[in-house]
């Protein structure tokens, strides 16, 4: 009796510690990832469009957080253990973190790259999204003759008005030079002294240098500056809010989103299948849809699936838009920004 | 019973009695300040001590003045120069806000002085950051203010208010001024309207008397209040970065780009360690010429 019971005992045992020994191995398969990017809209997008269904797809769980840019993510590395796996950043910050090695190699046996420009990745980041840097103006002041390009924006006399750009040397040099003639296609490497020269002409004209989109859509909004260097994204929320303002995608530079992953990161096996299968044509055919004005880095995922003529209009990287862009170069500002950055802010700051 | 004995000095004035007792007081005093030191040490000292540090080493890592060579470039010298005019600036204009706002309180009832006393400090109990906004709003230029000046036939068109030097004044000032006038209302709380009395007295007309006597006597909380409006005003990033428009380049946001661009926070460190000497020197400089010591308590 007593041994009969002291082996059910046993058995009882045994068969909960094999519960718990299973349960304990499920929860193991079930990796997870920690993404960071740069908050708000575009990350809540970014992670409806990527980051759940290739979650979904590899059973990798979520979770997310925001960081405030490169340096963020240098201490993150620096500290040894970083708390993030994949962190977005825009495309001249993933190149910079790169060469200074602050991104894990990705593993491009699992990467399918067909379809995607060899400018929009490197050895240690790749492309997410597309993203423009457009030109837009208010719709009453410029009525029927609006400006069409950088030319334009340059031409204080011709088209009067108040000017807004951003205060960062990346993008703003090459719309320089684009003003100043340069063929979209032959702007790397960028001619600094022509760029900063092209600067200081218009520098009397531009009234408000802005830091941050959402101070960019607010100088469009209401109606704070007539034209405005702005992000196209941004100039989205200010079309859906019904204000009276238009932009064009000819002469914008195209720059994309871009993801790596932090030196270190404890989950960093999961975070290359992750931005292996975000990157797939299927996934990233959720873009036009979810992340309308910015476009899919991999030009597949426009012939995975059928998009209305609206979705295409929008999306940046459509075939009837890419091509009337110019692809930003980030390897140049990855070598140059420390060489350029304070001639850039001394101009701006006369 | 021998506890009471103790705690009387003997009646013969014992010198070394009066000494130990002296001792044990500056211990306990010490003993009590521990904590405090403690805290100050590692949030304060040890941080700034790294930092110092870090702005001594260069890009490969090893001890360089590359850091302090490069502050040499233009834009360091721009910024630095418009980071003191804007300080000076909004110094000067919290003075000559804040010291009639003080005056005023200084001289009404206590209930009615409690009362206008919220109206200062309201401000400190609103995020900078909405109040920067809010700012943004009124000075625009389809904002509040140029909407109505233009109404009213005042200007033809609208003045650029904000996004430049003017707006980042006055959003500071807004901000800082709060620090003027407290400082101002309690010394001038502690001045005996009897002199005054006594000023008129002798035949002083208000003016006179307010100048060789009110005034004087209110000197400590003028300078407190302008070492510490000028000293928050170096280190202000938010306002200006907002209401600056890019076109105002402050100290802060110098040093903000030089660490997103450089890798070494070496770099950053230095612009730091620069103005934190400055910031002394010019505080040590006011010491030697207005004995602000003396404000707190100095011998």
């Amino acid at each position: 009796m007593t041994q009969f019971s002291s082996g059910m005992m046993m058995s009882r045992f045994a068969f909960a510690a094999a519960v718990l020994i299973g349960s304990a191995q499920i929860a193991l398969a079930q990796d997870s990832v920690t993404f960071a990017g740069f908050g708000g809209q575009y990350q809540s997008s970014v992670r409806k469009a990527l980051f759940d269904p290739a979650g979904k797809k590899l059973g990798v769980r979520v979770r997310e957080e925001s960081h405030s840019g490169l340096a963020s993510v240098r201490v993150q590395v620096q500290s040894g253990k970083p708390g993030w796996d994949i962190v977005q950043l825009g495309e001249a910050d993933c190149a910079r973190g790169q060469s200074e090695g602050l991104f894990e190699p990705l593993d491009y046996s699992k990467i399918d790259t067909a379809g995607i420009a060899p400018l929009a990745r490197g050895t240690a980041y790749i492309g997410s999204n597309y993203v423009s840097t457009v030109l837009a103006w208010q719709k009453d002041k410029y009525k029927d003759k609006p400006p069409r390009n950088w030319k334009d924006f340059w031409d204080p006399k011709a088209f009067p008005g108040r000017r807004a750009m951003h205060i960062y040397p990346q993008e703003s040099m090459e719309i320089a030079l684009l003003a100043d003639g340069v063929d979209k296609d032959k702007l790397y490497p960028l001619d600094a002294d022509r760029a900063l020269a092209s600067l200081a002409k218009l520098k009397p004209s531009i009234d408000v240098f802005w830091q941050s989109g959402a101070q960019a859509s607010q100088l469009l909004k209401d109606g704070e500056v007539d034209m405005i260097v702005i992000w196209g994204s941004r100039v989205a929320s200010v079309l859906a809010d019904g204000a009276p303002v238009d932009f064009t995608y000819d002469q914008a530079l195209l720059g994309f989103g871009c993801f790596g992953i932090p030196k270190g990161a404890a989950n960093a096996a999961a975070a290359q299948r992750m931005i292996a299968q975000m990157v797939t044509p299927e996934i990233q055919a959720n873009i036009p849809d979810l992340l309308p004005y910015y476009g899919p880095i991999n030009e597949r995922a426009f012939s995975v699936k059928q998009f209305s003529a609206e979705a295409l209009a929008k999306a940046n990287s459509s075939p009837q838009n890419k091509d009337r862009q110019a692809p930003l170069q980030p390897a140049w500002w990855a070598d140059n920004i420390a060489r350029v950055q304070e001639r850039y802010q001394a101009l701006i700051a006369k | 019973m021998t506890s009471v004995i103790a705690a009387v000095p003997p009646a013969s004035s014992d010198a070394s009695y009066f000494a130990r007792a002296e001792r044990r007081e500056a211990w306990s005093f010490a003993l009590l300040a521990v904590p405090g030191l403690v805290v100050i040490g590692l949030l304060l000292i040890v941080p700034v001590g790294w930092l110092f540090v870090l702005s001594f080493i260069g890009k490969d890592g090893g001890v360089s003045l590359e850091n302090y060579a490069r502050l040499a470039q233009p834009v360091y010298v721009i910024t630095f120069v418009t980071t003191f005019q804007i300080a000076g600036i909004v110094t000067l204009g919290s003075i000559l806000l804040g010291y009639p706002v003080a005056y005023l309180l200084s001289q009404l009832s206590p209930r009615a002085a409690a009362i206008c006393m919220i109206f200062v400090i309201l401000p400190f109990w609103t995020s900078v950051l909405v109040r920067t906004y809010a700012w943004l709003v009124l000075l625009q230029r389809r904002g509040l203010i140029n909407s109505w000046l233009v109404s009213l036939g005042i200007i033809n068109e609208p003045i650029p208010l904000v996004n430049n030097f003017i707006g980042t004044t006055i959003g500071m000032l807004h901000v800082l001024l709060p620090f003027m006038i407290l400082p101002l209302y309690s010394s001038m709380k502690t001045i005996d309207t009897d002199y005054l009395k006594a000023a008129s007295s002798c035949g002083a007309s208000p003016m006179r008397a307010f100048w060789d006597v009110f005034f004087p006597l209110s000197r400590p909380g003028l300078f407190a209040g302008t070492v510490l409006v000028f000293i928050l005003s170096l280190g202000f990033y938010l306002t200006p970065a907002l209401l600056g428009g890019g076109r105002v380049s402050m100290w802060s946001m110098q040093i903000a780009t030089n660490v997103s661009t450089y890798s070494n926070w070496g770099a950053a460190s230095a612009l730091g360690v620069l103005l934190l000497v400055v910031t002394i020197a010019i505080l040590a400089a006011l010491n030697k010429v207005f004995r602000v010591d003396k404000l707190y308590g100095g011998r």
